[in-house]
């Protein structure tokens, strides 16, 4: 039987513009690409790793940070006797504790130097390397990825928010909703609407699809308040990832601690914690083959500045957590705070392309060829040796 | 039943139908109105932007390992600068609401968009709005010529397409700083042919593009500078463009940047180019050839007067014959929709930045059109199909039912609205739904959501 939702989404599929295709596609019935799921969660604004994961064992620490990261004395927690945990993410430690929380303290995209954070997050989306122009990177790695994924639907990958993400553009089909557009109509407005439209294929269509999308949700709400965005964010690609979905999308700002850091940035890591946590409660058993990592463009200068903040580096931290990651312990090494170590003599020396991360999770939860990852997701990239983040 | 002229010219050159006064009702009087679209008398212009950025910039140095009240006098500086942002967005909106038609409004957001830039930063964002008052608003019913003159050497268009990273290979700052590696930078010549005057697929070579690009070195940005022009960063020696050439004979200077764009702002193919642009922003995605050639012609008989393209346009019966054929853009949506519903401009320059960002920008970016911010610098999209996705129909529908009755506190009765905002082209459809709604902010809901209402 042909009922309403697999008829939707069918049309979904074929977008607005194909008025004459078929009632059905072929794709829709194609199954979903096993049960593994990726969220990659974009901290736009440069997050100081350096603060997350505060390197307190390291003895440069202190005299390049006076007011900020300041270790388990001022409510940092311990993690492994050198690494400790910033107090806006203590809401994670049970997370590293089960093992499914880790981090990369020092890595980055292969963008250096101008540190503009429009050009550091579009390298970091675009996923290329320096020798293309900034300005014609117009598709993203995710997008790439689902190009060369084994039967990818139109459901497969989503992004959330209003924020365009593009990690997600370019030629594969992607969906995006941000849970503020869930309407809130009721069934007479609805039926009445739906009359109006009926003679307009194109309101019509995009309505019906946005109808399914709403009357699909079982548990994300548009968020009451905007200052709970990032949790609305969170419940509805886990919605989303309990269905047909197995990559979602989005972003975080406010990371951009120029001054007074020690306030907003413990803010903002809260907003994350909160959200991932969103993630792991909404994805119920899911969240075993669930894998998050929470990138950002770029780390910000060893150094605090005079105005208890940091600015823009280099290196950076990357957070990986999920059912399925090996965790509970610092992925990859530490360039050290010594002045020699600085890259520029002022920011975190990057240890490992970013990418390379990323590379190696599409390679173990979706098996993607090492050769394509290398190719055509991340042209140029060297995976180099497996991380071995995942389990 | 022929629609009346008034209601024509509101719907399809304007912002739709309002409650509030009488509605122009011939071409000319429409096409005149367009002068009081002219530069807001307060608005951000360039001049007072050089002295806020340079107020800026000292302020943040001082702010830098400074003390408490340095750092202070900074963030309330940016405070200052972000508040003065959003009533320039507002008035973007209130006039656009006041203006009589919505011509003249709307031709603004057709120029700016023609001569995209962005915002993003602060300063930015204030650069974005600047040109739109320096370059667009002074020029909507004079020569093509001067606007584009305007704007392409407005410092929001130097910034935006990289010139102020173009430096002549042989100029003197090149050769005193052989380190640096400075060199040409194409973007904004290859753009002043692509996009702003002859179009893509017109007749002129990279060669073109090479020696325009030499041309235009030596236009830069530096708030603290008075001029544009720094004939240190110029190439040495003449171009040629289009088989014209430029400079060579002394210094170079911005008289053979101000006549190599009188060239290319009156070529044929810019003629062509400029009245289908028009054609597809005012009149249909598939414009009819007619209105095109008639367009053109005017274009090159008047050497590109855009108040004779104004008033043809005006005049064109290709209005009626395509009526709702174009899709209302966000910003076209909320204006036309606050324009129905009789709000003032008087209510929209009072809302806070909360209630800009609640019910004006967030909902156009959710709806695909993030302010200042189009993908590239081809501007907006012009396709109904670029504007119907799920997510910004239903926006759309959410902004029609949450938005009006915290904006206006008494909403009108939806019948009423359907004859406000509607005039005599309400559907069938609409006209039969809308009594049959549950509760008044239903019916009004469906009227401003409806294709009716959502087209032009």
């Amino acid at each position: 039987m042909l009922t309403r939702r697999l008829f939707l989404k069918s049309t979904a599929l074929i977008g607005c513009s194909a008025a004459a295709s078929p009632l059905m596609s072929t794709a829709s019935f194609a199954s979903a690409p096993g049960e593994n799921r990726l969220v990659v969660i974009i901290l736009r604004g440069a997050m100081d790793g350096i603060d997350a994961f505060q390197p307190y064992g390291d003895k440069n620490l202190r005299a390049l940070r006076q007011t900020l990261s300041l270790g388990p004395d001022h409510g940092a927690t311990d993690l492994d006797g050198f690494f400790a945990l910033h107090p806006g993410l203590s809401e994670l430690l049970p997370l590293w504790q089960a093992g499914q929380l880790a981090f990369a303290p020092a890595v980055s995209t292969p963008y250096r130097d101008k540190r503009s954070h429009f050009d550091g997050q579009n390298m970091l989306e675009a996923g290329t390397g320096t020798d293309m122009d900034l300005a014609d990177q117009q598709d993203g790695w995710l997008n790439r990825l689902l190009q060369v994924m084994p039967g990818q639907t139109s459901e497969t990958a989503y992004s959330v928010g209003i924020e365009k993400m593009l990690i997600l553009q370019g030629k594969a089909q992607a969906k995006s909703w941000t849970p503020e557009a869930s309407m809130t109509l009721g069934p007479q407005a609805e039926r009445l609407l739906m009359k109006i439209y009926h003679d307009d294929p194109l309101f019509r269509d995009a309505s019906a699809q946005a109808l399914e999308i709403v009357a699909g949700l079982k548990n994300a709400p548009a968020p009451a308040k905007p200052e709970d965005e990032h949790i609305a964010l969170a419940r509805f690609a886990a919605d989303r990832l309990n269905g047909e979905t197995r990559i979602a999308s989005f972003s975080l700002a406010g990371w951009d601690t120029h001054s007074g850091q020690s306030g907003s940035l413990n803010r903002s890591l809260g907003r994350l914690a909160q959200s991932i946590l969103a993630l792991k409660a909404d994805l119920g058993k899911n969240w075993d083959t669930t894998t998050v990592m929470a990138m950002t463009e770029f780390g910000r200068t060893a150094r605090e500045n005079g105005s208890a903040g940091t600015d823009h580096g280099t290196g950076g931290a990357m957070l990986v957590t999920g059912g399925a990651v090996r965790g509970g312990r610092v992925l990859g090494d530490w360039p050290g705070l010594a002045e020699g170590d600085l890259y520029d003599g002022r920011d975190l020396m990057p240890q490992r392309d970013i990418r390379a991360y990323a590379a190696w999770a599409m390679h173990a939860k979706f098996g993607i060829d090492k050769a394509v990852l290398e190719g055509s997701v991340f042209p140029d990239l060297q995976m180099g040796s497996d991380p071995r983040m995942l389990a | 039943m022929p629609l009346p002229y008034e209601q024509l010219a509101a719907i399809r050159l304007g912002f739709g139908l309002s409650p509030r006064g009488q509605l122009p009702s011939d071409p000319a009087q429409v096409a005149r109105l367009v002068a009081e679209s002219g530069p807001e008398p307060n608005g951000i212009t360039l001049d007072k932007l050089r002295e806020w950025q340079s107020e800026g910039k000292a302020l943040a140095q001082k702010a830098r390992n400074g003390t408490k009240e340095q750092n202070k006098a900074s963030r309330m500086h940016k405070q200052r600068m972000r508040a003065l942002f959003q009533a320039a967005v507002l008035r973007r909106f209130a006039r656009a609401v006041d203006d009589p038609t919505g011509f003249g409004e709307r031709l603004v957001w057709f120029w700016a968009d023609h001569f995209t830039v962005t915002g993003g930063s602060i300063y930015y964002n204030l650069m974005s709005d600047a040109i739109v008052q320096d370059a667009i608003r002074p020029h909507l019913a004079g020569k093509f010529a001067d606007m584009m003159f305007a704007a392409e050497t407005h410092p929001a268009m130097l910034r935006y397409l990289d010139q102020t990273r173009s430096v002549g290979p042989n100029s003197v700052i090149a050769k005193q700083k052989p380190d640096k590696a400075l060199g040409l930078n194409e973007n904004l010549a290859r753009e002043m042919i692509e996009l702003h005057s002859m179009g893509v697929g017109a007749d002129y070579t990279q060669k073109d593009v090479e020696e325009l690009a030499e041309l235009l070195t030596g236009l830069t940005y530096n708030p603290r500078q008075p001029t544009v022009f720094r004939a240190r960063r110029a190439e040495p020696g003449a171009e040629t463009v289009l088989g014209e050439t430029y400079g060579g004979k002394g210094k170079a200077s911005m008289g053979d940047i101000r006549a190599v764009i009188a060239n290319l702002a009156t070529q044929e193919a810019t003629a062509r180019h400029i009245a289908r642009k028009m054609a597809v922003h005012f009149v249909a995605d598939d414009p009819p050839q007619g209105l095109v050639d008639r367009l053109a012609g005017v274009f090159l008989d008047t050497g590109g007067d855009l108040g004779a393209m104004n008033l043809a346009l005006a005049e064109a019966p290709e209005l009626e014959e395509n009526l709702r054929s174009k899709m209302r853009q966000p910003f076209e949506f909320l204006v036309a929709s606050m324009r129905g519903l009789g709000m003032t401009g008087q209510q929209i320059d009072a809302l806070r930045p909360a209630a800009l960002h609640r019910h004006l920008l967030n909902p156009m970016a959710i709806m695909g059109q993030p302010w200042a911010a189009p993908d590239g610098p081809d501007g907006w999209p012009e396709r109904a199909e670029d504007w119907a996705s799920p997510q910004g129909i239903a926006m759309r529908i959410n902004w029609a039912m949450t938005s009006p009755p915290e904006l206006l506190g008494q909403l009108p009765d939806a019948r009423d609205l359907l004859r406000d905002a509607l005039g005599d082209t309400a559907s069938e459809a609409v006209a039969w739904a809308v009594p049959r709604a549950e509760s008044n902010p239903e019916g009004v809901a469906l009227v401003l959501a409806s294709a009716d209402f959502n087209r032009r």
